[in-house]
């Protein structure tokens, strides 16, 4: 057991996946991993690099993807809204990479220093075109070890960006942890021979310098690599091949946490830091006799929709915390389609719900909705 | 120097060709310059990495049968970056508009040059944004033409090699591709040097530049080339050159070639010294 910083705990478990190459620009709230990193990677032997800008940060990793690293780069907001181009030429080619965004208030320079969840819809869609990314969360020290060895995990696994979000609090919050043994999924090195196609369905990651004279573009390309004729159907195929893998192992790759939802009434869905009063809301909310429960979700995308009907199935209201106003909502709301009401609790203004603010409003829901357990008066 | 002559297509990509070069265009006499440097180091392909970004020079990469990377306009220098840290035993080459190298991409270019990252840059500079159609670029020469300077350029033009020396290159260098005698022998000291190199290739873009400043076809440009330029002392130590003097004359040749520490060897210092064992790779 030690006292471990949130961003501490993102670098330690970067190191213990294998990370061998750190980019980055200073930014609060994420910062200290980079400062955490520029310490660490000397000592493992890995590369630790400050670049000019963010832009810089994502490409430098990408490049060193290509050059066989395990490549990591972190940020918050106004950096991570440079990414977003680059973000897609990973998706677009590929690469395996992990980008952290520590989210403050926003938009703009917005509250530096102060939690918000304000980029959870930007780090779906951020960057320009089709494309499909995963992208996990944390709302815990311990947890957010563990999903950034995840994150390390899913992109070798799928080629993908991983998109870990955390947020000022998480980031800057210290707790007693004992570090779990995550397993790490390491990199092997296949046989190759001519016919190889280095972006063919399931194809391994092989970086440069193994003889396949890759051609890595971010225009359209087919398997070989080349942005050949018909390259705008060729990229469909492979974009929807990574959209059907991804959507045949959801179960596996779906992390998230539950509590009291067999028999709830009101079904509390949060992700994030938001989970921690919710975890308490519920249990105050049973005192008071609601039938509470939480769905407390680490991955959010690719978008589990799947879960989400089947854990609200029984729910006669959905209440969904978070710090924006209103976005993680949507795709929820049109999941349960109606089904029964889902309503959005929300604010950017820096702070935290408390567990109070959330049990007034999921008391109000079921007042409004004639739930039981709520006195009617 | 290989010889006009001699077989460069075991270094090309077939399957790309042709080109989307315009027919005249000064690109395909770099790309030409690059691969005959390469023929004449014997570099080995599966160790050799282009890097490039995006325009008509950008496309380079694909032309040349090694590790090809085509990435996003302006940030060929920060994914080179990784990659040669990560990989220091590559050549790492990128080519890069002027557009690219030093609009969009002007903080890569310098920083990198401020590292001195064992990365060799060769600037196609046509003075003008080719692949999208012409526009204005931070080398358009003052009163130029192009499409977003349809009355005359008000705006004075970067000097890539005054640039690369200020910001801390330690290896840079300038010509056409009217001197395609030197310019093999330029860029094959650029790769040779341990350390960032800019090579600098006045190019021809027949199709915008040539037409909007109604310099003529591309064989009329290859002369204008050879009129603004003037060589310096033959690849000597760089002589005093006083800006006044440049007009017209625009020095060509090697302006600096010097030995300072180079990146990545600075870094596998710090690696030793923080008891970091293996390197990465
Ligand atoms: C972020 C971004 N902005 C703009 C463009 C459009 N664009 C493509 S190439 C180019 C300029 C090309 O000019 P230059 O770099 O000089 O290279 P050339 O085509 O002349 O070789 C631009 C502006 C782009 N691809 N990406
Ligand atoms: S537009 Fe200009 S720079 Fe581009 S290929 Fe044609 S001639 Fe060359």
């Amino acid at each position: 057991m030690r006292l471990v910083q949130g961003n501490e705990a993102v670098a330690l478990a970067a190191v213990h996946a294998g990370c061998n190459f750190y980019s980055g620009y200073p930014i609060t709230p994420a910062t200290e991993i980079m400062e955490m990193m520029a310490r660490q990677m000397p000592k493992t032997g890995g590369v630790f690099i400050q670049m000019e800008d963010e832009i810089g940060s994502i490409a430098a990793a990408i490049g060193a993807a290509w050059g066989g690293a395990k490549a990591m780069t972190a940020t918050s907001g106004p950096g991570f809204s440079l990414m977003q181009e680059n973000l897609g030429y990973a998706c677009m080619t590929q690469t395996p990479v992990v980008v952290v965004d520590s989210q403050r208030g926003g938009p703009s320079t917005g509250l530096p220093t102060l939690p918000a969840q304000g980029e959870v819809m930007q780090a779906r869609y951020g960057t320009h075109g089709d494309h499909e990314v995963i992208v996990l969360t944390a709302s815990s020290v311990v947890e957010a070890y563990r999903m950034t060895v995840e994150a390390f995990n899913l992109s070798e696994r799928y080629r993908l960006p991983v998109i870990l979000l955390l947020d000022a609090v998480l980031s800057h919050m210290r707790e007693n942890v004992e570090f779990p043994d995550v397993p790490v999924r390491e990199r092997v090195m296949p046989t190759i021979d001519e016919n190889f196609l280095p972006f063919g369905p399931d194809a391994p990651f092989v970086p440069f310098g193994s003889g396949h004279h890759t051609v890595v573009t971010g225009m359209s390309h087919d398997e070989t690599g080349l942005p050949k004729a018909l390259a705008g159907q060729a990229v469909q195929r492979i974009l929807r091949g990574v959209q059907d893998r991804l959507a045949h192992d959801a179960r596996e790759i779906t992390f998230y946490h539950e509590m009291e939802l067999a028999d709830a009434d009101i079904v509390l869905l949060t992700y994030g830091i938001t989970a921690r009063a919710a975890r308490e809301a519920v249990g105050l909310l049973r005192a008071d006799g609601v039938k509470a429960g939480l769905l407390d979700l680490q991955t959010l995308w690719p978008f589990p929709e799947w879960l989400i009907l089947e854990k609200t199935q029984a729910a006669k209201a959905v209440l969904v915390p978070e710090l924006n106003l209103g976005q993680y909502v949507i795709p929820v709301r049109a999941a349960i389609a109606g089904r029964c009401p889902v309503e959005s609790l929300g604010r950017c203004d820096g702070e935290l719900f408390t567990p109070e603010a959330m049990v007034e409003a999921a008391k109000a829901l079921a007042h409004s909705l004639e739930i039981g357990g709520v006195a009617h008066d | 120097m290989t010889k006009p002559g001699i077989d460069l297509t075991p270094l090309l990509r077939q399957e790309m060709m042709p080109t989307v070069w315009c027919p005249g265009c000064g690109h395909g006499i770099i790309a030409r310059g690059i691969a005959t440097a390469l023929m004449s180091l014997g570099l080995d392909m599966d160790q050799v990495a282009f890097v490039g970004g995006i325009g008509c020079s950008g496309r380079a990469p694909f032309y040349f049968d090694a590790n090809s990377m085509h990435t996003t306009h302006g940030r060929a220098l920060a994914f080179a970056t990784g990659l040669k840290m990560v990989n220091p035993k590559l050549t790492v080459i990128v080519p890069m508009g002027d557009g690219d190298s030093m609009a969009i991409g002007g903080n890569h270019l310098i920083h990198a040059a401020r590292r001195n990252i064992d990365i060799t840059a060769v600037v196609f500079n046509n003075s003008i944004y080719g692949m999208t159609g012409g526009q204005g670029a931070p080398t358009s020469p003052l009163d130029s033409r192009s499409t977003t300077s349809p009355m005359g350029s008000i705006e004075p033009a970067f000097d890539t090699v005054e640039l690369a020396l200020a910001a801390g290159a330690t290896y840079v260098a300038r010509t056409t591709t009217f001197d395609f005698q030197e310019m093999p022998q330029l860029i094959a000291g650029a790769i040779r040097h341990h350390g960032f190199s800019v090579v600098e290739v006045l190019s021809q873009c027949p199709t915008y530049y040539g037409r909007l400043n109604k310099l003529g076809e591309a064989p009329d440009m290859l002369l204008y080339e050879r009129d603004r330029t003037k060589l310096l002392e033959a690849f000597g130590p760089p002589p005093e050159i006083t800006r006044e003097e440049m007009v017209g004359q625009l020095p060509i040749g090697l302006f600096r070639d010097e030995e300072r520490p180079e990146y990545v060897d600075q870094y596998h210092g710090l690696i030793a010294r923080a008891g970091g064992g293996k390197s990465a790779s």
